[in-house]
């Protein structure tokens, strides 16, 4: 080929760039994520997603469950169905709230799209541009998403291993309050937090909630770990406490599977209305199939004695991370001692920057959630989300092991250029990796 | 006169443990679409336990990498490749080497007389043995500010900071042995950015027209490179006809020293006296859907499916001649 007179072209490559909305502006190719790339490979151990670990599944019955589905019931169950979610489903999530001690009616139940579609819908309800959200300090990265995505102010509330401050939180609605900024909810995960693994006292829970009747705030309790609890019962939800304050999320994606995209928001009766009509206008109605299958399950399985199951597989992992940390982090290192769920939350020794240092460990093949991922201000930088519930024991206790070396050489690379606690932080704000990161 | 074997599938080699894995997934489907779309018969394959046996037991394949950083492109599969006496598309092993270690490339190019930037590069352990403040001292007079600290083994902008001052050294250092531990520490060189695409034609390198690159936030960074939108890219260069042919001659210059074969991609700063620098190459350049290659090779009149699939063809030549020599 030879090389003709070229003419000129002036590209951004993106003929859109001028075109999309403003709420898309800052979704962009994050080097920090693209590291997760490696994460998926067999050879490194990856304690950064929260995917269930769902090989405990009796697969083969459910295969034929899914076959007679299909073969008797398929014409229904491929079919179109109700906007607020099939009402023999909604029947069946009234009884797996009340393992919470949530006393719901079917009728107040909106099936979604898994949990996550929950918050998006909830989220577009209520909230308008500039509209202040708050959220624990940190919170999970995937609702800072939601909330930005409908442009919200996040305001972070400090928590400590109770759960929510709450002089912080009054401290919070107080200040927005004095800048005339309207607080639309509070969202919150009271049970095994993600990313931090705290869970809410019941003393706490009865505060925050007087907190909320006080200032008139509503709450968005988001469940999905309550049931998978390693000690003897799960603590009342926030909704069994309050039924005017709080909307509450749950999901089937921890407790049974994630594959299947079903999760539910049970809402006050005006809410709800609302909620329904979003739903229409955003998917026609949630997925008929899932639905059809995992009212099969609850039906034909022993679904509560699959939670036991799987708490005590995760109880498993959960030790084994505890031991290897307690074996390989340096000095300076501490961590949350979650008691269900799948997350524990590492504060670095002084100076150390867990995004700065993801590289390393990368190279190390470890790899985990930075801080930063779990704030909306570009805090967090001294920390890092370590998941227990996909890797084996054994895998999990190599992963802490590669982890102590990276914590090991960062230290003497700080200490040989005399990096301070005030060295330059990392304020690339990005998301954490992908959820199919295992 | 006996007919010469026709090869047999494409192996296009992508993925990887790099860093920059995310890059290769991207480039190699890219690659592996266009030579589909030129009626090519493609197997994609990551580097793993299987790809041995995988090309053992092709016909003829010829291997396509598209791997960028580490094994994929510091010559290790290359070697691989040329122990299992498998074609591919390429500069051999010790070019690779050569060209994707900073610290190598740098100077050969002096050597050779082209313009680069003042350079050191220096492993994390002399900065321990000798102490951080006498170094870090040294590299403010030698080099001076502003400076690029980068990884010497690492693509794609991964680990590179600018520095303008003395202070903000020691956390670029550690943020450059994050990716390994050689680090190259090198004057800025302020000017025009612009990157040069090197393609052999029978033997003979061919020159690109010049992209140049005006990235949004003034930084051609990780998000700056694969964000459609980040980046502005002007195609050909607004460079006099002179400058143009500099470049053009610097980056054929470059891929001749550095011994590279069949393609190279030259990143150079022309300074605003219209003097190019050399600031990089890359033996496995990028071919994503933002990639600098790909729109080179169109601003060219070329076509990309085409072009990679003479560069296999080229490569299979070359095997079977060698295999006859």
């Amino acid at each position: 080929m030879s090389l003709p007179e070229p003419s000129r072209r002036d590209s951004r490559l993106d003929p859109y760039i001028d075109a999309y909305a403003e709420r898309t502006h800052g979704l962009t190719v994050s080097a920090v994520r693209a590291l997760f790339a490696v994460a998926n490979r067999p050879e490194v151990v990856s304690l950064a997603g929260g995917m269930p670990n769902i090989t405990d599944l009796p697969r083969e019955a459910l295969g034929r469950a899914v076959d007679r589905l299909i073969s008797e019931r398929g014409t229904q169950a491929m079919q179109y169905g109700s906007g607020q979610g099939e009402p023999f489903m909604r029947e069946q999530i009234v009884e797996v709230m009340a393992e919470e001690h949530i006393h719901a009616h079917a009728d107040d139940i909106v099936v979604t799209c898994g949990s996550q579609q929950a918050l998006d819908l909830v989220t577009r309800v209520f909230v308008d541009p500039g509209d202040v959200v708050l959220a624990e300090a940190p919170s999970y990265v995937g609702a800072i998403g939601t909330f930005r995505a409908y442009q919200a102010e996040i305001v972070h509330v400090s928590m400590d291993e109770h759960g929510i401050e709450p002089d912080a939180l009054r401290a919070a609605l107080v200040s927005c309050k004095a800048a005339g900024k309207r607080v639309k909810f509070l969202y919150t995960i009271p049970n095994f937090q993600n990313p931090t693994g705290v869970t809410q006292s019941v003393e706490r829970r009865r505060e925050l909630l007087a907190i909320a009747k006080e200032h008139d705030l509503m709450v968005v309790e988001d469940n999905p770990y309550g049931l998978l609890t390693l000690e003897a019962e799960p603590k009342p939800a926030l909704r069994s406490m309050d039924d005017e304050h709080v909307i509450y999320l749950g999901s089937f994606s921890k407790i049974f599977a994630p594959g299947f995209r079903v999760g539910w928001v049970l809402a006050p009766h005006a809410v709800r209305e609302k909620l329904v009509l979003t739903q229409e206008a955003a998917t026609l109605c949630p997925p008929v199939f899932s639905q059809f299958a995992i009212a099969t399950y609850l039906h034909e399985f022993d679904w509560r004695g699959q939670i036991k199951v799987y708490r005590e597989m995760y109880r498993e992992r959960r030790d084994a991370m505890l031991a290897g940390l307690v074996e390989h982090m340096p000095p300076g290192t501490t961590w949350t001692h979650p008691n269900g769920g799948f997350f524990v939350w590492v504060t670095l020794p002084e100076g150390l920057d867990s995004q700065a240092m993801l590289p390393r460990a990368i190279s190390a093949r470890v790899a985990y959630t930075t801080g930063t991922a779990f704030y909306a201000d570009g805090l967090g930088s001294r920390n890092m989300r370590l998941s227990f519930c996909f890797p084996t024991p054994e895998r999990i206790i190599e992963g802490t092991r590669r982890l102590g070396e990276v914590l090991a050489q960062e230290l003497e690379m700080h200490h040989t250029f005399g990096l301070g606690v005030d060295a330059p932080r990392h304020f690339d704000l990005t998301t954490g990796p992908a959820p199919d990161i295992s | 006169m006996t007919d010469q074997p026709t090869h047999g599938p494409i192996v296009v080699l992508a993925g990887g443990l790099s860093h920059e894995r995310d890059v290769s997934l991207r480039s190699g489907r890219r690659v592996a679409q266009a030579l589909r779309d030129q009626g090519r018969e493609v197997i994609e394959s990551d580097l793993t336990p299987d790809l041995i046996e995988l090309l053992r037991g092709l016909q003829n394949p010829v291997a396509f990498p598209v791997l960028h950083g580490g094994v994929g492109e510091d010559g290790g599969l290359q070697q691989v490749l040329t122990l299992l006496d498998v074609a591919y598309v390429g500069s051999e092993p010790g070019a690779c080497r050569r060209a994707f270690n900073k610290a190598v490339a740098g100077p050969l190019i002096a050597q050779a007389g082209l313009a680069r930037p003042r350079l050191a590069a220096l492993p994390h352990d002399m900065f321990r043995e000798l102490g951080a403040a006498a170094l870090v001292a040294a590299l403010g007079e030698r080099i001076g500010f502003p400076m690029i600290v980068k990884p010497a083994r690492s693509g794609s902008a991964l680990g590179c900071t600018k520095v303008n001052a003395a202070a903000e050294l020691p956390s670029a250092m550690v943020g450059a042995y994050s990716y390994g531990d050689l680090a190259v520490i090198e004057e800025f060189v302020d000017g025009t950015e612009v990157a040069v695409t090197v393609i052999e034609q029978d033997g003979v390198p061919v020159a690109l027209p010049a992209v140049e690159i005006r990235p949004n936030s003034g930084i051609y960074d990780y998000t700056a490179r694969y964000t459609a939108g980040e980046t502005r890219f002007i195609v050909p260069a607004e460079l006099g006809d002179e400058v143009a042919d500099a470049c053009a001659e610097l980056a054929i210059a470059a891929h001749r020293v550095l011994g590279l074969r069949d393609l190279s991609r030259s990143d150079i700063v022309v300074r605003p006296d219209g003097t190019p620098v050399f600031i990089e190459v890359n033996s496995a350049p990028g071919m994503t859907e933002t990639s600098l290659l790909p729109q080179e090779v169109e601003a060219a009149g070329w076509d990309f499916g085409v072009l990679c699939g003479q560069l296999v063809d080229g490569a299979w030549a070359r095997h079977v001649s060698e295999r006859v020599g």
